[in-house]
């Protein structure tokens, strides 16, 4: 059990301040200088290569996780989930039974109508699997991949639903799930953060607001918040030089400061000093890793066309492709965001675009990390933030659903060509092995080899975890 | 190394201490450090239930066998003593007690906590517990329940210091000496300001050798304006203020004029038990004035929503919880937001507790979902008196319009013969009922009606937006045409509107109406109307120029009539089968565009004008047709008010009324709004929500009430009110409030609290390791009358305010978290004054107190994934882009990334703390961020005007107006090489000098050498990111 006003950043931070600072002052005295000291001194600072669970429980299944939020919350009725029943009844009543006295968005008072599947679903994989016809590459990756129908969430708009597949609750000041991932599991990347968000826009002029709540560290110390990468202006936030002033000039100023902050270090007692200076080391080495990083134009020709994107182009499969890169350099959680999703007009257009969008991204990081031999220890997620009604709104579109929605795992631990759950035949709701967010949340943790009900920080008086106070459940079926 | 470590210790300070202290507590620890006294055996003494027990049940037990009555686990209660004797705890004898068998018990099944709660007993811990039982078992009440005691303190001993040396003596710890003054006045600038001292000031007190030098500094310091900035930080942070809604698209609101008035209260002092009831009740207040008003909007500062397809029986459960989640952290430091879904499981609130609470907040008046209303004119008395003089100005232009004019009969005659007449030749014109209408700019919305009227509406978004001006231009497409047209009339409708245009006078400027079909223009021969401001003629429309502001049609002094346009075609236009198209160009700006438009086509042969009066109105024309005898007295009013509408010899007064008009609106859309508390008669019911689903309406009802465990005020007859609960929150009965207020100063001034959960003095909180103290203070502030600067002044005056932050081995061995406050403690400061520190030091900051919030530089494309509507980020210009950081825009969503990287909170939740992170962003921040460059070049711009002779009187000036203090020989050193490798560096590059100098709006000099500039700059830079210039030492 740890406080949430007094966490230990990682294992080596909670050795005394004392000690750290006889160590600094030791090191100081035997006369090294220069940059390279800071390294000696404190913990490097995002490769923490241990967090504070120093014990897992399971076996890592996966080392790191690469979420891809569908933000909007796309319709499961013309994706992964078929419903020729709901295609038979279009335009008539939807039964009452099911309907009555469940939550309802913006169909509030509004007469409910069937509404039928867009497009046509066809085969994919071994298992002759259905999925809607716009998603041939994803089909042409289905035996890799375990598809989730009965998916459940709490929330029923944007933005709590948001805040609840991400930290666990719908209320605001929770961390998010890559900062208690990277908190219990440390970094692996010595110049990169360990948790990474990236935002792509959709052509569809529905993108959600997305609040930087949604990759914050809550009540766990700020180094664990999600850093933003950029497809514009600095890559991460006021990574560049002002104007004018080249890397030697910045470099040169950082060793002044540092050698500076040293000297005040032998003056008074602040264990932060050491701390400071390499973060000061730390900015530097960013400002030269995050550039490479961002290079994705030293990708081959093949990789670039099994992608299909073109180098800082913003869109969701560069962003991808930023993924892997990512994920290579050891990076722990990477979320990107599409954020087109929101189809109460439209949705048959609106899923083709879409489709066009994601379709074969999602491929390509399969396959891609497949052929870099990454598949088995990376984790990837496609979830929105809930599903949408088999009812019509406004007879184009679909209103917000949280009693089914579809998401996938492929990769680490998780069996592949599957179909886990289902829902009733007019896909309203989940009815054979429901799973709701916190099961998600769970099941993801045990991959990464941690016990999610013994993963928590006291928050209020509270064990705060991820999966909250309910109780959730590993989906142990779906696991290889 | 040893003997430098010396150097900074203090190995004579026990010496020291016994010099500065008098009396027993000081001569027994002096024994007691020299008789080399081991600290106490810990259990050797009676346990406190508090202090070694409680803390052990809660964590693990009480979740199952606590104050939650649903959870609770074989009906069997540890945290009430009559519960726990009665099964399983037998006072004096653990052998024969349940509960030891089972905590020491090795069997899965038998053993608590069991294994599958994750929760474990230590061994030392299980023993306590057996002890605390063989010693009788006797519970307390938690220590934050019961009142909080005042410590008898002999009376010329410093109240705060004698307790703290009263424990220190008993842990045995020798406390650290007293800073030096440059220290002291740093650290108090920092904490009662929020920014360092000038070396002046530094110099100054340093050489003031008055004995009451010190406490005048304080003095000081507390009536320094700034003060209320530095203390309204910490108090927004815990009260949740910001600028936008929280939710989803996260829209701006009106609520800065409440951080203003937190500012003033702080400065003037108002007593905190006041400062509490206004802000909880300040609209129901007997005296209630715009000051109180504003305090209320405290009430607004939750999160709220526009999302669409949001459910207000959700949100407003979501605005109740977040409201009693406030109170019990900004007031009861309590987490009451536990007893949302369950009876509290560590602490004695229930659901009802929980609920009732809620019912206090139930009588605000405000959307539950959806756009907040703009708010409460907040004026300053010359603003007030203004308004008055308008509106009674108003009401008697008003009055003389409206009174009779017998000089007009005649004229009124003549009149309503035209009228008649107009109305006959009215049948030969047909409506053209438009298609589709719609704006460019979106500014204003456009829809048609039934009848084919286009309506228009302002856009209640556009100030977002970037094309805000107020401008904008209809697009009317009209359906073919079955019968050859030889005019049109755009008739600018009254009914329905309170002026003819959207204008705050009514007013609108038609800059050109041009009318197409088959994308070529259609020729107009001539525009007439029934009614034209001067110098704004119907010819000025179909001019052919759009462009200029002041060239249109306008109707000032008729606005409050229908008036109509008149064109006539210069050929008539034969039928077509394909649509046609009208653009109404509205270049004014200001929202000059008409409100309702009707446009009729003409087949009527000869020219097409205007007959000199307006047109009557549906309701005039069926008066107009009844003979004048049997009119009724409403209909003959009508007419006459028509008639006065229209007639030239009432334009004076018209034309005065609709200027006063708009200056009364010009005054009330200028003054600043603050949403406030307004209570309503009608209350929304609040119910227990079982397991908090808002759904589930089965709950009791519930009425306002004070949660059961804590004192009650006397019963009232008609039910408690909001006031009620403001001042039962600040009664000196309640254990809870200034203890959570004094905890959190506490904080402000040692960086921990005295308790160090700031936000849950309850069960799973910290029983403050020196509770004496601070109940200590708790009764002081209640008897000092709430007195905030008094108990500001009690502490800082202390000496263990005043000692050094430098830990001597000894004190980091037996208290290595300094929670016995031996020593002080250095901390980075907060986000806020990380910006003011440098913006001080470079000379930029700018003093102005209070105002709307500022946009400081932001990197482009920060806000891009807002949504609904997009938004583009415009940092401000001139003065207010130096402000002071709490005066930054707090967009919740994405706060300023400055302050982010320093640890602000987002304030989506009532903050009652900060992380204190040190992290890579921060070096960015201070190395990149725009505003620290900018500082950085106006700082070296002052370092080389500043007076010294050489560079080194000038890095000598630089350093001490950063740090005020002597830069060591090597500090010197390494500031001097910086200069010359910078100088060096640039030569030869004179633009890149010139463009790393021009970052920023502040000027520089025309003369100034930019290569020796971009040297400084570095010099400046460096001195702005060490570690000591952001400490509060």
């Amino acid at each position: 059990m740890l406080n949430a006003n007094n966490l230990p950043t990682s294992p080596r931070e909670s050795v005394s301040s004392a000690m750290k600072r006889r160590l600094f002052l030791s090191r100081m005295s035997q006369g090294l200088g220069g940059l390279a000291l800071a390294n000696c001194l404190s913990p490097k600072l995002f490769a923490d290569s241990k967090g504070v669970l120093p014990q897992l429980p399971y076996p890592q299944k996966a080392k790191r996780v690469i979420w891809l939020t569908m933000a909007g919350g796309p319709s499961q009725l013309e994706t992964f989930d078929p419903k020729p029943k709901l295609a038979a009844m279009d335009g008539q009543p939807m039964p009452e039974s099911m309907t009555k006295g469940q939550q309802l968005a913006q169909l509030q008072g509004q007469a409910l109508k069937c509404f039928a599947p867009q497009h046509p679903f066809s085969k994919f994989g071994a298992n002759g699997t259905e999925i809607c016809s716009l998603f041939p590459h994803i089909g042409s990756v289905l035996d890799d991949i375990c598809l989730i129908r009965s998916m459940t969430t709490e929330a029923i708009n944007h933005d709590p639903a948001h805040m609840f597949m991400n930290t666990g609750s719908q209320i605001a000041g929770r961390p998010s799930m890559g900062a208690w991932v990277t908190y219990g599991l440390g970094n692996e990347s010595e110049n990169l953060p360990g948790f990474v968000v990236l935002t792509s826009l959709g052509k569809g002029g529905q993108n959600q607001p997305i609040a930087a709540r949604q990759w914050s560290s809550g009540f766990l110390p700020t180094k664990f918040q999600g850093v933003q990468l950029r497809s514009k202006g600095d890559a991460v936030l006021y990574l560049n030089s002002p104007a004018g002033m080249r890397l030697e000039e910045q470099s040169s100023d950082i060793e002044a400061i540092n050698r500076l902050n040293k000297q005040y270090a032998l003056t008074v007692d602040d264990p932060e000093i050491a701390t400071r200076i390499a973060q000061y080391e730390m900015a530097f080495k960013m400002q030269t890793s995050i550039p490479e990083l961002m290079q994705i134009d030293r990708e081959t020709p093949n990789t670039l066309e099994l992608y299909g994107c073109q180098p800082g182009d913003g869109s969701f499969a560069s962003n991808c492709l930023l993924a892997r890169r990512l994920a290579e350099r050891g990076v722990r959680f990477i979320q990107l965001y599409h954020k087109d999703w929101d189809h109460h007009g439209g949705v048959k257009e609106g899923i083709e675009l879409k489709a066009k969008e994601i379709d074969r991204a999602c491929m390509a990081l399969v396959t891609d990390l497949k052929q870099r031999g990454m598949f088995e220890d990376t984790l990837i997620v496609w979830a929105g933030e809930f599903g949408r009604t088999p009812m019509s709104q406004g007879g184009s579109g679909r209103d917000h659903h949280n009693k089914a929605m579809s998401v996938w795992l492929a990769g680490a631990g998780i069996r592949g060509g599957m179909v886990y759950g289902s829902t009733d035949e007019l896909g309203y709701a989940a009815v054979e092995d429901v799973a709701n967010v916190h099961d998600l949340h769970a099941t993801m943790l045990y991959l990464m080899g941690i016990e999610h009900s013994s993963f928590s920080v006291k928050f209020q008086g509270l064990d705060a975890k991820l999966t909250g106070v309910e109780g959730a459940n590993v989906l142990q079926k779906i696991l290889l | 190394m040893r003997s430098l470590r010396l150097k900074f210790s203090y190995p004579n300070c026990l010496i020291s201490f016994s010099k500065r202290t008098t009396g027993v507590v000081a001569v027994s620890l002096l024994l007691l450090a020299f008789a080399g006294a081991a600290p106490l055996p810990v259990f050797a003494e009676t346990l406190e239930y508090n202090r070694d027990i409680r803390p052990l049940l809660s964590d693990n037990c009480f979740s199952c066998h606590g104050p939650d009555a649903n959870r609770r686990e074989a009906d069997l209660r540890l945290d009430r003593a009559e519960d726990a004797y009665r099964s399983t705890i037998v006072p004096g004898d653990p052998q024969s007690s349940e509960l030891i068998k089972r905590i020491f018990s090795e069997d899965a099944e038998q053993k608590m906590p069991p294994p599958q709660s994750h929760k474990s007993l230590t061994l030392a811990q299980k023993k306590r517990i057996q002890q605390w039982i063989e010693q009788g078992a006797v519970y307390q009440k938690h220590w934050a329940y019961e009142p909080p005691k005042k410590s008898s303190v002999p009376a010329d001993v410093h109240p705060v210091d004698f307790l703290v040396n009263k424990s220190l003596a008993e842990q045995n710890i020798a406390p650290a000496p007293v800073a030096d003054r440059r220290i002291l006045i740093r650290r108090l600038y920092f904490d009662l300001l929020g920014y360092p001292p000038s070396p002046e000031a530094v110099q100054s007190f340093v050489e003031n050798d008055r004995p009451d030098a010190y406490s005048r500094l304080v003095d000081d310091l507390l009536n320094n304006p700034h003060y209320g900035e530095r203390m309204a930080m910490g108090w927004l942070d815990v009260v949740r203020f910001a600028d936008t809604i929280g939710y989803h698209s996260d829209n701006p609101r009106n609520i800065w004029p409440y951080r203003d008035y937190v500012i003033r209260s702080f400065n003037e002092n108002k007593p905190f038990d006041r400062f509490t009831v206004e802000q909880i009740a300040g609209d129901l207040l007997p005296d209630a004035n715009q000051e109180t008003k504003v305090a209320s909007a405290f009430n607004r500062l939750l999160l709220t929503t526009e999302e669409g397809g949001s459910q207000p029986k959700d949100y407003e459960q979501r605005m109740l919880t977040d409201r009693v989640r406030a109170i019990g952290t900004v007031w009861l430091g309590q987490t009451t937001g536990c007893a949302q879904c369950h009876d509290h499981k560590f602490d004695p609130i229930t659901m009802r507790d929980f609920y009732s609470l809620g019912a206090f907040f139930a009588d605000i008046q405000e959307p539950i979902i959806g756009a907040r209303e703009p708010g409460m004119m907040v004026m300053s008395n010359k603003e007030k008196e203004e308004l008055e003089r308008l509106t009674l100005q108003l009401q008697q232009l008003q009055h003389d319009l409206d009174g009779p004019h017998p000089e007009l009969d005649e004229e009124m005659r003549q009149w309503e013969a035209s009228q008649l007449a107009r109305l006959k030749q009215e049948n030969t014109w047909t409506v053209v009922k438009p298609i589709k209408a719609s704006s460019e700019k979106k500014n204003i919305n456009l829809r048609t009606d039934e009848a084919g009227i286009v309506i228009a509406k302002v856009d209640a978004k556009r100030q977002t937006r970037s094309q805000s001006d107020g401008t904008d231009v209809y697009v009317i497409d009209l359906p073919a045409t079955s019968e050859t047209s030889t005019g049109l009339r755009l008739d600018a409708l009254l009914e329905g509107s309170k002026g003819i245009g959207l204008a705050s006078n009514g007013n609108f400027v038609l800059s050109e109406i041009i009318a197409e079909r088959d994308n070529k223009t259609i020729e107009i021969e001539k525009a007439t109307s029934t009614y034209e401001q001067s110098n704004f003629p119907a010819s000025a429309a179909i001019d052919g120029i759009s462009n200029r502001r002041d060239n249109g049609w306008a109707v000032l002094g008729g606005e409050k009539a229908t008036q109509s346009l008149y064109l006539q075609w210069k050929q008539p236009l034969e039928p077509t089968s394909g649509p046609w198209r009208l653009k109404l160009v509205f270049g004014w700006g200001g929202e000059h565009a008409m409100a309702r438009v009707k446009i009729l086509s003409t087949s009527q042969s000869g020219p097409i004008e205007s007959p000199q009066s307006t047109l009557a109105s549906p309701t005039l024309a069926k008066a107009l047709l009844v003979p004048h005898a049997e009119r009724s007295p409403e209909q003959q009013k009508e007419l006459v008010s028509a008639f006065k509408q229209s007639t030239d010899s009432l334009r004076p007064l018209r034309t005065k009324i609709a200027e006063t008009q708009k200056a009364k609106s010009d005054l009330e859309n200028s003054v600043p709004k603050c949403l406030v508390s307004v209570s309503s008669p009608s209350k929304r019911t609040v119910r227990i929500l079982p397991r908090g689903n808002w759904m589930d309406e089965t709950g009791e009802v519930v009425q306002p009430a004070f949660p059961s465990f804590l004192p009650q005020p006397p019963p009232s007859e008609n039910g408690y009110t909001r006031l009620d609960l403001a001042k039962w929150l600040v009664s000196p009965e309640n254990p809870l409030t200034a203890r959570t207020v004094m905890n959190r100063l506490w904080k402000q001034l040692f960086g921990a609290g005295l308790s160090k959960v700031l936000d849950d003095l309850g069960a799973q909180g910290e029983t403050p390791p020196n509770l004496a103290l601070l109940d200590q203070l708790a009764c002081e502030f209640i008897e000092s009358g709430w007195d905030m600067k008094h108990m500001v002044r009690l502490i800082v005056t202390s000496e263990t305010y005043r000692r050094t932050s430098n830990a001597t081995q000894e004190q980091r061995d037996k208290d290595p978290e300094n929670r016995h406050w031996s020593r002080q403690s250095a901390f980075r400061v907060d986000a806020e004054l990380v910006r003011d520190t440098a913006l001080s030091i470079s000379g930029l900051l700018s003093g102005k107190i209070g105002g709307p919030s500022v946009k400081p530089y932001q990197p482009d494309g920060y806000w891009e994934n807002l949504n609904f509507p997009v938004r583009r980020y415009q940092p401000d210009e001139g003065g207010d882009q130096h402000r002071r950081g709490l005066y930054t825009w707090w967009q919740r969503s994405f706060l300023h990334p400055s302050l982010l990287a320093f640890d602000a909170p987002t304030r989506e939740e009532c903050a009652a703390d900060r992380n204190r992170s040190n992290i890579p962003q921060q070096a960015l921040v201070l190395l990149n961020d725009p505003s620290y460059v900018e500082a950085a070049r106006a700082f070296a711009i002052a370092a080389m005007q500043s007076e010294g002779k050489g560079l080194e009187d000038r890095l000598r000036w630089a350093w001490h107006k950063t740090l005020q203090r002597d830069p060591s020989n090597d500090e010197l050193a390494t500031l001097r090489q910086a200069y010359e490798d910078r100088l060096q560096a640039y030569q030869g590059r004179e633009d890149e000098a010139r463009s790393f100098t021009s970052l920023g709006q502040s000027p520089v000099p025309e003369s100034i050498d930019r290569i020796e500039l971009a040297a400084w700059s570095h010099v400046c830079r460096i001195l702005l990111n060490l570690h000591e210039t952001i400490t509060r030492p």
